[in-house]
């Protein structure tokens, strides 16, 4: 799949804005007045900057509200409900935080959950594709899931949870890599069954239907890069988990969270320029390509 | 409404006989014409003097098979949307603009409402989907729902550009819901598939696959016999003379 980047944007960010919301819903940490509207500010730069990029690769912008009417059948829409309401619930709690000092527990836990819910949605938007065998796995949304809690966790600054989390968001990572490689053909789908062909012999793609690319190509058949995906893989779980685990493991000191924050977002960027690069959409089977 | 209808009162969709396709692209472009002149916006093309690119509702394929035994065949293979019955397009899409007709199965998208975030192009494992990029919208095969129903044309024009203009006679249009239909009998007599059936999307649309050929020899014909032996006449003395010359007398 072709990795733009306003979907790379949209979904790091709003995945670590998310992530960071789920955490200061539950209180962690426990912070009222300045310090509160700076945590609150971060987190919703983020996933409010995240949901603009979305909108970035829109071919009708103009139409882009009518994405809240579906949500009885369709994630993206499901997807745009949850944020808002998140948004909305934690920007009271919030509020409530900065320009009152009152934490309304209820609140927070509600928001801090549908926060975590619209990670999910994100994931859900992928893994729901059968077209793409690569992302049609239950460890997608555990994937999503993994970076949000564990850079949400980063973000509010808890140290323990950040450590256990990272080597979680470590072991889902590998895994997807592991049962991705072999998803495509797992999924049973080939130029034999493509074609229907498969029963008469050996199926190869003789002449494409035009001259030049096309949509579907361009979009969804994305073969750049491909050769460096082992290199890629290894980048860029050192700069999401590695890098960031042993900054936290030294003695705490403010220059080292900085390192390991940055790190970690840098890490996010590769591992989600690979989650779409890496895809493989079954058109491509009808051009002799995966 | 992105939800799928439970049932659709007729099922209208394409057979294509990949036996009689001689891959002359005549649907491509009898699609591309009436799509660009008529309903909804038309389907453009950028840099159509460069590097050329556009949106088309129909492509024809070709494939080389090789079979274990005897010589490869090549198959042309025309692809536009195949009307699926659970059409996975449908359920993505956030705005409400792609739709399912419970009249006759029809997919279609409906302009004024698609925003263009391409998910329903992911969704579709056939690749029956495009993005105009004039238009910013997502394109799709119509079935001709502007020629099919219109009263306006003459009745032999009222089925799909595609369809009306195949010389070879390889694409059929009908409703499969009745077993009756001309659609549904060349389907059960010639074996006609699904396209990918393992993704579950239930395509209408059928393949009808190509006839056994006959098998070709296998080894190299003989060296020809001589086919007379006793002969006479001005040929037979023209043989013999030539056969005098150096380097004559083979065979």
């Amino acid at each position: 799949m072709h990795p733009a980047p306003s979907v790379i944007l949209f979904t790091s960010l709003s995945g670590l804005g998310f992530g960071l919301l789920f955490w200061l819903g539950f209180g962690y940490p426990g912070v009222t007045g300045g310090t509160a509207f700076v945590f609150f500010a971060i987190a919703y730069l983020l996933a409010v900057g995240g949901l603009m990029a979305s909108t970035f690769h829109l071919g009708k912008k103009s139409n882009a509200i009518k994405a809240f009417s579906q949500w009885r059948s369709s994630w993206l829409s499901r997807e745009a409900w949850l944020a808002v309401i998140s948004l909305i619930i934690m920007g009271l709690y919030g509020a409530g935080l900065v320009f009152l000092g009152t934490r309304w527990t209820l609140v927070g836990y509600v928001g801090g959950l549908l926060s975590l819910a619209t990670v999910f949605s994100t994931s859900m938007i992928y893994a729901q594709l059968k077209s793409i065998p690569r992302w049609n796995m239950p460890l997608t949304p555990a994937l999503f899931l993994s970076y949000g809690l564990a850079g949400g966790a980063l973000l509010s600054g808890q140290i323990a949870t950040t450590k256990a989390l990272l080597l979680v968001l470590a072991l889902v990572q590998v895994a997807y890599w592991a049962l991705g490689d072999r998803a495509l053909i797992t999924s049973g789908t080939s130029m034999a069954s493509a074609t229907g062909l498969g029963k008469i012999g050996a199926v190869k793609a003789f002449e494409p239907p035009h001259t030049g690319t096309n949509y579907l190509l361009r979009e969804m058949v994305y073969v750049v890069g491909r050769k460096h995906s082992a290199k890629l893989r290894i980048i860029s779980l050192l700069l999401v988990a590695v890098l960031p685990m042993a900054c936290l493991l030294l003695p705490f000191n403010h220059l080292l969270a900085a390192l390991a924050v940055i790190s970690h977002i840098a890490g996010v960027f590769a591992a989600r320029w690979l989650f779409f690069a890496e895809a493989e959409h079954v058109v491509g089977l009808y051009y002799g390509k995966r | 409404m992105t939800t799928l209808p439970t049932g659709t009162d007729r099922k209208l969709g394409l057979v294509i006989d990949l036996d009689t396709c001689v891959g002359c692209h005549a649907c491509v472009i009898s699609c591309k014409g009436w799509n660009t002149e008529n309903y909804g916006a038309p389907l453009s093309d950028q840099d159509a003097y460069g590097d050329p690119s556009g949106t088309f509702l129909n492509r024809v394929h070709s494939y080389e098979v090789e079979p274990a035994e005897g010589a490869a065949q090549l198959i042309h293979f025309p692809k536009s949307c195949l009307h699926c019955d659970d059409a996975p397009c449908v359920t993505v899409c956030p705005t409400g603009a792609s739709y399912k007709r419970t009249e006759d199965g029809i997919v279609l998208v409906n302009e004024s409402d698609c925003m263009g975030c391409g998910l329903c192009a992911w969704a579709c494992p056939y690749g029956a989907r495009e993005l105009d990029l004039a238009a910013g919208i997502m394109k799709k095969c119509t079935l001709c729902v502007d020629r099919i129903y219109n009263e306006n044309l003459p009745e032999e024009d009222r089925e799909p550009a595609c369809v009306r203009t195949c010389p070879a006679g390889a694409r059929h249009f009908g409703d499969f819901s009745d077993p009756e239909s001309d659609v549904s009998r060349l389907v059960a007599e010639r074996g006609g598939f699904d396209l990918m059936p393992e993704q579950g999307t239930k395509p209408v649309n059928k393949y009808l696959p190509p006839r056994p050929k006959d098998k070709l020899e296998t080894e190299a014909p003989a060296a020809l016999p001589a086919v007379a032996t006793e002969t006479t006449g001005f040929l037979s003395w023209l043989d013999k003379t030539l056969d005098r010359l150096p380097g004559g007398g083979a065979n």
